[in-house]
């Protein structure tokens, strides 16, 4: 098979420990290898170029039915905007919402690898995977949603950690799935009735259960099992300001509970898109809100057992969509844009909502802030990683321009004084201005590369270029030695030169010159029988479900033509 | 001795029944008897084992016979009007599985086509109204668990979707609806007094072509507004009472069908009953939902959603998508003769399309992918039978609430016979070929 | 002013698509090289040579630039689409799209317009001496932006679905419409000096509609407030004013709720 060296690049990697030194950097039948084990390989010229591990994107929406409905309901932010098929590249459209072949082709042109479809409805398993069958190049799996799941809630009113491990284990068989995703958790059952849960206390109507105790449940289920991610949570109360509160109650619940997994996670709580859950204040009047992010970090940077993705907003106009039912409601109600929701039996609900984040206004400028200063506050980087929750603070495109403004001070600065109209009330209601901190690329490796690799339980994999690893390898046309322009990190990220993915390159001087071969991962856990959770299944779906159960499992080879299994045994 | 196929998906109508329960002979060659299913359903799987079906694929004469052709020759004719054509319309889509939709959508990027499917006489303007106000929705099954208050408007379930109210709608018992029928109330709205509505504890026999007044009526009753003493037929107290028993619920949804999406004003009245519901959710809980038609309307739909962003009346003529219904539907891309070759697949334009459109299909170069004889496959140049999805090929299809259930497949197909996906994979590789790639 | 003349000598057994034809694309160039510029009728392309006799050469900007289309149009779509500035004068009848997406200049069309023309308009003035089309003046789909600003004016008759979505601008037609005028209006005039038949100002927000005509069937959410004597596009008269749509959310200013203005002339 294909050998490629890569030689005379600027590499940075964290699992390595090289920060910028020229090294050359090999790779073999599809591996990482020595550049001794090279016989006759094509050479990339990588000089005045950064080298990195192919990135990894540990949330993003991008794969199902919410993402489905936003693009079709969207036609006009695909109107002009459309590239053309050329080449072996297909057809692309949207742009907060792009066509699963756009998403594949803009990732591998950001140098990608590898991206986690953050929420998965498990009725609606099929068309996840469809979705992700059809985007090129890169490697995805989906994390199913169990925050509002009826059989996770029962269980968990009596603290049934079994029980919950043993469905869990059921359902990322039945659903293909990757992991632990609990969103707002109680909080979007109780939409099934219009309602919420605002707060880790407040019980979820008829099922009697908090959210706490569905937080602090699914963590230690999911370390029963020892999966290769820790729970994935969105807690309660997304973007209300003074839910700072309620953030901290969330992490609170991980408290005292250490990983246990054979995949070197070291984590057990991975809250994401922290920005929206760091506001202080009673209001978005810039008299009364303000921002959390350093009450909110200075917790995170205590705690080993947490990792957080930051969920930038960009200041676009974008198209929100999450599990967080109630929260889209409330979203429509403020801006009357078209409100898209879907109620999924005994599982979950979905909200779609266009939104507009003008720089022209306090609140999005102040929502800018806070996500950077998550990421300048942070402590540790391998816990810190770069989203922005795509689509819905900002289309995951826009992530080599977060990378800009966390590198430079002046990038910030320039946004403040020229960009925001209310800068100055910006710095004032946030810390932003007051932050020096310019993240290195060696940082950034271990925020976009090693960092989420490793809170995935995927470091034997991903996140570095040590021999061993997949052959995922991106080259920037970045030369850290004399570039000044902050300006230039934008671009250089946003066009890879090189990615070699699996070790087959597929973009080629900047251009896309192969679909790829794709792979999708999921998490098949062995556990003892548990003729309990077996029986409460046939009752549920003989009685509740509109779907039989011999039709729930995605069985079919079509849905997952390509798997990657990751075995886990949680046996006892 | 029978076997017994059991959790069989139908594949007939948006309902998508995954209950039935298939006896196939021993040797697993001939389907017996089919038990759950409706009437509509049961003959689906029984009229497959016509002893008069159409097996091979047969090409029009200059004097009107038919020729028995190979699928080989159908292949190279169906290849030869693709790649020929300036402006093809590929239509239907929507009675096959989602792989031959998106094998068929890779032909038409290679071709340059207009990609539609029946949407565009049906559901397609309650595609425009979810574009221009969003849906409030959910799965069928919070329905049968939650729902006290059931509107089936512009409708007739018990004739178009038979099971949907025993399954879904009305009689289940569920989680939160111990009561089943008993504690729901059923609102119809519909100039006849069809079967559905006389099992209605409320009919509003509403005025033809005022669905969006009446509706309309409703928004300004919830606000407590003025209103005249009639819309729509309906006298005012009547409107002001269905609002508040539409208020008083804990858990309502609203149906609808082809009564109020290809009646006046079209996506105007889809577009006015979602808002209906948007502004309940002020006070109660509300969802509403398309009665789709087809079986995998909702999954072309869903395939083209992905791949491009548009869910009906897709244009991919110039190498990029691009997407207007008035402009890139069916009918009016025919009427206004802009095409020059139509195929079809998964569908009866010949049946449902107006005379006018019909007539231009007889006119151009076209093919039609049907197991049965239609009036289409009358009015078109080559007829290309194919397997039953979902009696004799597998494959995903998309319900009405748009969870995609995987078919299965009961008995073989005739022997020889291709599969839509077999088919148009074969073309896309003609084509390809004959445009060099 | 600089004025290229286009002949129209085939009709187009499909439909033409014809973007370029704007000032903004003519402007700066020979007629050779304007009859060299693309046109496509689906997958394939032409030159606007093969369908046009071209005479005259563009002028040095668009807003110098006058296009006239010496004929039939009837099958080409886009005419005018996009255009920033100058002038485009059909002698004919044209088809879809035209001066769609326009931001400024002016089109005059001598004959009849087919559907969507003046869509998603940000500005400009279109001219339609004949009838036109449904969709006049409407949002794209799925935009709830609407046409912003400029002027649309029709001589004759309009279809259906006029000014859906508007946040700005005017319509007027002399003639009659069809149903759905002004659906879900935030702004911006439409004036209706002939009959409509139903459907005027429903899920209207703000701005203002007149009728002159009869309206068959008025929409259920309009209350009468008072009559007036107004001028409205150089007629006088005297007008039932209501506001609405009652069972629509509306705007509140300066502690008053903004309503959709209907106004009937008696």
């Amino acid at each position: 098979m294909a050998e490629y060296l890569i030689k005379n690049g600027f590499v940075y990697d964290p699992v390595l420990g090289i920060k910028g030194d020229k090294v050359d950097v090999a790779v073999k039948d599809g591996k990482m290898v020595e550049t001794s084990a090279l016989s006759n390989p094509a050479e990339i010229d990588a000089s005045g170029m950064t080298v990195m591990a192919g990135a990894v994107d540990i949330h993003a929406h991008v794969a199902g039915p919410k993402v489905c409905v936003g693009r079709n309901f969207r036609p006009e932010e695909k109107l002009f905007r459309a590239k053309p098929m050329a080449g072996i590249k297909r057809m692309e459209g949207g742009f907060s919402v792009p066509t699963v072949l756009k998403t594949g082709y803009d990732y591998a042109r950001m140098g990608f690898g590898f991206v986690m479809e953050a929420a998965m409805p498990p009725l609606y398993a099929r068309h996840v995977h469809e979705e992700i069958r059809d985007t090129p190049i890169i490697d995805e799996a989906a994390l199913p949603v169990f925050g509002n799941n009826w059989f996770v809630l029962e269980y968990l009113k009596n603290h049934e950690i079994e029980n919950t491990a043993a469905y869990i284990a059921w359902l990322l068989r039945m659903t293909r799935g990757f992991g632990v995703k609990n969103v707002n958790p109680g909080g979007t059952e109780a939409w099934g009735w219009g309602l919420n849960c605002p707060t880790v206390n407040d019980p979820v109507p008829y099922f009697d259960v908090t959210p706490a105790q569905i937080i602090r449940g699914l963590i230690e289920a999911n370390e029963y099992l020892g999966l290769p991610h820790c729970m994935h949570v969105h807690s309660n109360s997304l973007g209300e300001p003074g839910n700072f509160t309620v953030t901290l109650d969330t992490l609170k619940q991980a408290e005292g509970i250490k990983a246990r997994n054979a995949f070197g996670r070291q984590q057990v709580l991975h809250h994401t898109h922290l920005q929206f859950h760091s506001y202080g204040g009673e209001s978005y009047a810039s008299k009364s809100f303000e921002s959390k992010s350093k009450e909110v970090i200075d917790y995170v940077n205590k705690q080993d057992n947490i990792t957080f993705d930051l969920g930038v907003v960009t200041l676009d106009e974008t198209t929100t969509m999450t599990a967080d039912g109630p929260f889209e409601h409330h979203l429509t109600e403020l801006n009357h844009l078209k409100w898209v929701n879907t109620d999924v039996e005994l599982e979950t609900a979905a909200g779609v909502v266009p939104y507009i984040y003008s720089p022209k206004t306090f609140i999005a400028g102040a929502q800018w802030a806070i996500g950077l200063e998550l990421g300048l506050f942070a402590k540790d980087p391998m816990r810190t990683f770069v989203t922005t929750d795509h689509p819905n603070a900002g289309p995951f495109i826009r992530y080599p321009r977060v990378y800009k403004w966390l590198m430079s001070k002046a990038a910030r600065e320039d946004m403040l004084d020229n960009v925001l109209k209310y800068g100055n009330t910006v710095r004032d209601r946030c810390y932003i201005g007051e932050i020096d901190r310019e993240i290195t690329l060696f940082e950034l490796a271990q925020m976009t590369r090693a960092g989420p690799a490793k809170a995935l339980g995927l470091e034997a994999m991903f996140g570095s270029l040590k021999p061993g690893m997949e052959g995922d390898v991106a080259v920037y046309p970045y030369n850290p030695e004399t570039s000044e322009d902050p300006e230039d990190i934008e671009l250089a990220f946003s066009n890879a030169q090189y990615l070699i993915k699996g070790g087959e390159i597929v973009v080629k001087e900047g251009q896309i010159v192969s679909n790829g071969n794709k792979r999708t991962f999921w998490v098949n856990c062995k556990v003892d029988e548990n003729p309990q959770v077996e029986r409460d299944i046939a009752e549920k779906f003989k009685r509740y479900y509109s779907v039989n159960q011999g039709n729930y499992e995605v069985y079919a080879h079509h849905y997952v033509p390509n798997p990657y299994v990751i075995e886990v045994d949680a046996t006892q | 001795m029978a076997k017994m196929v059991t959790d069989v998906i139908c594949p007939f109508c948006g309902t998508l029944c995954d209950d039935l329960e298939v006896s196939v002979s021993d040797d697993g060659t001939k389907i017996l008897d089919v038990y759950n299913a409706c009437a509509i359903g049961a003959e689906k799987f029984l009229h497959s084992q016509a002893k008069d079906r159409v097996t091979r694929p047969r090409m029009k004469q200059e004097d009107g016979s038919w020729k028995e052709v190979s699928y080989d020759e159908a292949v190279e004719y169906a290849a030869k009007m693709l790649a020929d054509s300036r402006k093809p319309l590929m239509y239907g889509w929507s009675s096959t599985n989602c792989e031959a939709q998106a094998a068929g959508t890779e032909l038409g990027e290679i071709v340059g086509a207009v990609m539609d499917n029946t949407a565009t006489v049906c559901h397609g303007t309650t595609l425009i109204a979810v574009q221009d106000v969003g849906v409030p929705s959910c799965t069928l099954g919070e329905i049968l668990n939650r729902a006290d208050r059931i509107v089936f408007w512009g409708c007739n379930p018990a004739h178009a979707h038979p099971r949907h109210m025993s399954r879904y709608s009305i009689f289940p018992r569920g989680f939160f609806t111990g009561k089943g029928a008993k504690g729901r109330k059923m609102v119809v709205v519909d100039p006849r007094v069809t079967d559905t509505a006389k099992t209605a504890d409320i009919h509003l026999q509403i005025e033809q072509g005022r669905d969006f007044e009446l509706l309309t009526a409703f928004r300004v009753a919830f606000k407590g507004e003025w209103l005249p003493d009639f819309v729509a037929g309906i006298p005012k107290k009547t409107i002001y009472e269905v609002a508040d028993t539409m208020k008083s619920g804990r858990f309502g949804i609203l149906f609808f069908g082809m009564g109020v999406t290809q009646s006046l004003s079209k996506n105007h009245n889809i577009d006015q009953a979602i808002c209906v519901t948007r502004d309940l959710n002020e006070y109660t809980k509300w969802n509403i939902m398309p009665m789709r038609g087809h079986y995998n309307v909702t999954g072309s739909g869903q395939v083209w959603g992905w791949l491009h962003g548009f869910p009906y009346a897709l244009d991919l003529s110039r190498g990029f998508a691009r997407y207007n219904p008035g402009d890139t539907t069916s009918n009016d891309l025919l009427v206004r003769d802009e095409v020059d070759a139509v195929f079809v697949i998964g569908s009866d334009p010949g049946a449902h399309f107006p005379n006018r459109s019909v007539k231009k299909i007889w006119d151009l170069p076209s093919v039609c992918m049907d197991p049965h004889l239609t009036p289409t496959t009358a009015v078109c140049k080559l007829h290309v039978p194919v397997a039953f999805v979902g009696v004799e090929t597998g494959g995903c299809a998309y319900r009405m609430d748009n969870v995609p259930i995987e078919c299965r497949k009961v008995v073989d197909p005739p022997e020889g016979m291709l599969t839509d996906l077999e088919f148009l994979e074969r073309v896309v590789a003609r084509v390809k070929e004959m445009k060099g790639a | 002013m600089a004025t290229v003349t286009l002949t129209p000598t085939k009709v187009p057994d499909l439909r033409l698509e014809a973007d370029n034809i704007k000032p903004d694309v003519f402007a700066g160039k020979k007629a050779a090289e304007i009859a060299d510029l693309h046109v496509f009728i689906g997958n394939t392309q032409y030159m606007l040579g093969e369908f046009f006799e071209v005479a005259g050469d563009g002028g040095a900007s668009a807003a110098e630039t006058t296009i006239v289309i010496d004929g039939d149009v009837s099958r080409v779509k886009y005419i005018g689409m996009k255009m920033t500035d100058g002038t485009v004068l059909v002698k004919g009848n044209a088809d879809m799209y035209v001066g769609a997406w326009m931001e400024g200049g002016t089109i005059t069309v001598n004959g009849d317009a087919d559907a969507f023309a003046g869509m998603g308009m940000t500005g400009g003035e279109i001219n339609v001496a004949g009838n036109a089309g449904n969709y006049l003046g409407a949002a794209y789909r799925g935009d709830w932006r609407g046409m912003q600003g400029g002027v649309i004016r029709v001589g004759g008759n309009a279809g259906s679905d006029i000014g859906t979505f508007m946040r700005g601008g005017e319509i007027i037609v002399n003639g009659n419409v069809d149903v759905h005028v002004g659906t879900h209006q935030e702004g911006g005039t439409i004036i209706v000096k002939g009959d409509a038949k139903s459907k005027v100002g429903g899920q209207m927000v703000e701005g203002e509609i007149y009728v002159f005509g009869d309206i068959e069937v008025m929409m259920p959410g309009f209350q009468h407030v008072e009559d007036a004597d107004l001028e409205v596009d150089g007629v006088s008269g005297r007008f039932a004013c209501y506001k609405g749509d009652m069972g629509e959310r509306h705007p509140r200013r300066k502690g008053e709720t903004i309503y959709g203005k209907l106004y009937l002339k008696y």
